[in-house]
């Protein structure tokens, strides 16, 4: 059942890494340049989404948040119709109604996103429980962060989950950073994966800066989710390499911290793992960067040349 | 004067609250690494961050502060109130009723609302009418520097849960600010301009577009009376029903939903108190029944405009 990265694999799993990365990247150029409005980014987190996503199959559904991009592109969202919803566009997904900020896709399979921290959680357990009253295949796959975990609905969640028998894979993307507060300073244990052992849920801590240690783990927990009909936690434990928001000048982070981290970028380590293994060469690297960098460029064109909603779309779609 | 923002003005009324009574302190997500002026001046244990959890938050405020301390608490963007709605509503509110006067809660919430930064309707709901209908809290929401820092300093030495709404339209513009001991009291009005043809009556940023209105009205000959409100619990009932008896006419104006807002409850009043003295009906403008989009030009046309309130008080002339 649990299949390890594939040779030919791990390429693909880059190039979703790059494409996210240079999506994130034009949207902090353009912000700071007052084109775009400033969102939460993933830079630093590619790995541990690609990783995940890579190990769901079609039929899954995911619960994502505020800091939604990663999962977006790598469960294959369009990157203009992604920049389009963060400028308020009418041709974003949300029809601009979101913004960065609850981005859904319900084609794929990307539902209920919220952005109140938490919700997600609470939303899972329903989202799991429709899935399995309504006899539809595949797991709910919710994707929160360590912050998350500090809210009452975390433990809700997980104990009802458990209870009710719901096929959940609960990933926490512990990224050390809750907004502006460190993880140290509201949780005592480094591990959220601790927190699932009182609820009887299995759990597991994987380097959320590997990418193929990350689709390997998952692939064995959703693996178990499916086998068990139960929930499972996966702890990413990766880092929020930019602020909470754009802008966010990061004062209030140790640059001992960031620089270790720095060096353990899941985007450069996959590179050189590549390269070194000569499944890459520069000269395709070199390739692959010009054509995620031309890919956003065509995203943003077309956001940009997406007209705002009607007026009239203030009242619509507010009841069924 | 000096001149300060709405945040500044905020950092300096609890610093100087927190100087004269040792039992105020704040916590909130991310309190301590955002205002360090008052970490560094009043230390951990009267500036703390705390875990993301809302409802821990008030909670714990609402039992230190009916147990002997101040606390404010800062929980970011008013849809999160909801999360401490229990503690807020149910506790905060009830328990000094239900246990027959023996405990009271002075406590503070902060909370930012209102549309301007373009972060959709799970971050901007301007849910103040909420708590007005809740017994037993106070509901303030100022329009100026001088009464974030005034009507703040009050709430934090008020005996009763106080929620403390900032309008994000406002908070990065500056404005003066009296120095030394300034005090607004709770429950008052200001009436930022005299005028006897028509009252204009808002809080927060619409009061803004009012003000501009009546700007507009005056050149072509209407005086527009414009009230701020300041507090909307409690609510000032003579100010606002000695105006309408002088003008006749009434716009009120706010960017929250219409439905069951405060100027429902402004419009009632009215009608009970001043009946006689209207001479055309009253207008209410306000959001629509919609939660607040993110895109731009939706977001920016939730909130009553200075020519949807202009274009309103003329209407009322000529009825
Ligand atoms: C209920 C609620 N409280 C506060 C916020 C403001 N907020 C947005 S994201 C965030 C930090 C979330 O931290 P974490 O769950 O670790 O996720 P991360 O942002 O690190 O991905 C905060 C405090 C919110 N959106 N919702």
């Amino acid at each position: 059942m649990t299949r390890p990265a594939s040779e030919n694999e791990l390429p693909q799993l880059y190039e979703q890494m790059l494409l996210i990365r240079a999506y994130e990247e034009k949207i902090v150029e353009a912000s700071a340049a007052g084109k775009v409005p400033g969102t939460c980014t993933s830079v630093g987190q590619e790995a541990a989404a690609v990783g995940v996503v890579n190990a769901l199959g079609g039929a899954d559904l995911i619960l994502t948040n505020h800091r939604s991009a990663a999962h977006l592109i790598a469960r294959g969202a369009d990157p203009g119709r992604l920049l389009a919803e963060v400028m308020g566009r009418s041709a974003g997904y949300c029809q601009g109604k979101s913004g960065s900020l609850h981005i859904s896709v319900k084609e794929l399979g990307v539902v209920l996103t919220s952005t109140i921290v938490g919700a997600e959680l609470s939303l899972a357990t329903g989202v799991a429980l429709a899935q399995g009253m309504l006899g539809k295949p595949g797991i709910v796959v919710c994707f929160f962060g360590d912050g998350a975990a500090c809210e009452g609905a975390f433990h809700e969640s997980l104990n009802l989950a458990s209870v009710w028998n719901l096929p959940i894979l609960y990933v926490c993307e512990n990224n050390q950073w809750q907004a502006f507060v460190h993880r140290r300073e509201t949780m005592r244990r480094d591990h959220v994966a601790d927190w699932a052992v009182p609820y009887d849920i299995p759990a597991r801590t994987v380097d959320g800066n590997n990418v193929e240690a990350v689709l390997a783990a998952a692939r064995a927990a959703a693996a178990e989710v499916r086998a068990s009909g139960r929930p499972f936690l996966l702890e990413t434990y990766t880092y929020r390499s930019r602020g909470h928001f754009e802008p966010d000048d990061q004062a209030y982070v140790d640059p001992a911290e960031r620089a270790a981290w720095a060096a353990r970028d899941p985007i450069a380590a996959c590179r050189d793992r590549l390269l070194a293994t000569g499944r890459l060469t520069a000269s395709q690297d070199a390739a692959l960067a010009d054509k995620v960098q031309s890919r956003i460029a065509v995203a943003l064109a077309f956001a940009e040349a997406s007209p705002y909603p009607a007026l009239s779309e203030m009242t619509t779609d507010v009841y069924a | 004067m000096p001149t300060l923002t709405p945040i500044e003005a905020v950092d300096a009324a609890i610093a100087e609250e927190m100087r004269r009574d040792s039992t105020v302190l704040m916590f909130g997500e991310g309190t301590a690494t955002k205002r360090h002026a008052l970490l560094e001046e009043f230390g951990a244990r009267r500036i703390r961050n705390t875990p993301l959890a809302e409802g821990i938050i008030a909670g714990t405020a609402v039992g230190a502060a009916g147990c002997g301390l101040r606390p404010v608490i800062d929980l970011l963007f008013a849809p999160f109130l909801c999360y401490a709605m229990d503690e807020l509503v149910n506790s905060a509110g009830k328990l000094r009723y239900l246990s027959g006067g023996q405990f009271s809660f002075p406590l503070v919430t902060l909370a930012m609302t209102g549309g301007g930064w373009g972060v959709g309707a799970q971050h901007n709901h301007n849910n103040e009418a909420w708590f007005v209908h809740s017994p037993g809290l106070k509901v303030v929401m100022p329009s100026t520097p001088a009464d974030f820092k005034g009507l703040l300093k009050t709430a934090i030495r008020d005996d009763n849960p106080v929620l403390f709404f900032m309008d994000i339209g406002l908070l990065y513009q500056p404005g003066e600010v009296p120095d030394g001991e300034h005090l607004v009291p709770l429950g008052q009005a200001a009436v930022r301009r005299r005028g006897g043809d028509v009252t204009l009556i808002a809080y927060g940023k619409t009061v803004h577009a009012c003000a501009q209105a009546a700007e507009t009205l005056a050149g072509e000959g209407i005086a527009a009376e414009v009230i701020d409100l300041r507090t909307l619990k409690p609510l000032d009932t003579v100010t606002i029903v000695d105006s309408v008896r002088k003008t006749g006419r009434l716009v009120v104006a706010h960017e929250a939903n219409r439905l069951c807002g405060v100027g429902a409850e402004i419009a009632a009043l009215v009608a009970e108190q001043a009946f006689a003295a209207l001479r055309a009906p009253i207008v209410r403008l306000g959001g629509p029944d919609a939660p607040a989009a993110s895109s731009y030009p939706l977001e920016q046309a939730c909130a009553p405009s200075a020519e949807a309130i202009a274009a309103a008080a003329r209407r009322l002339m000529r009825a």
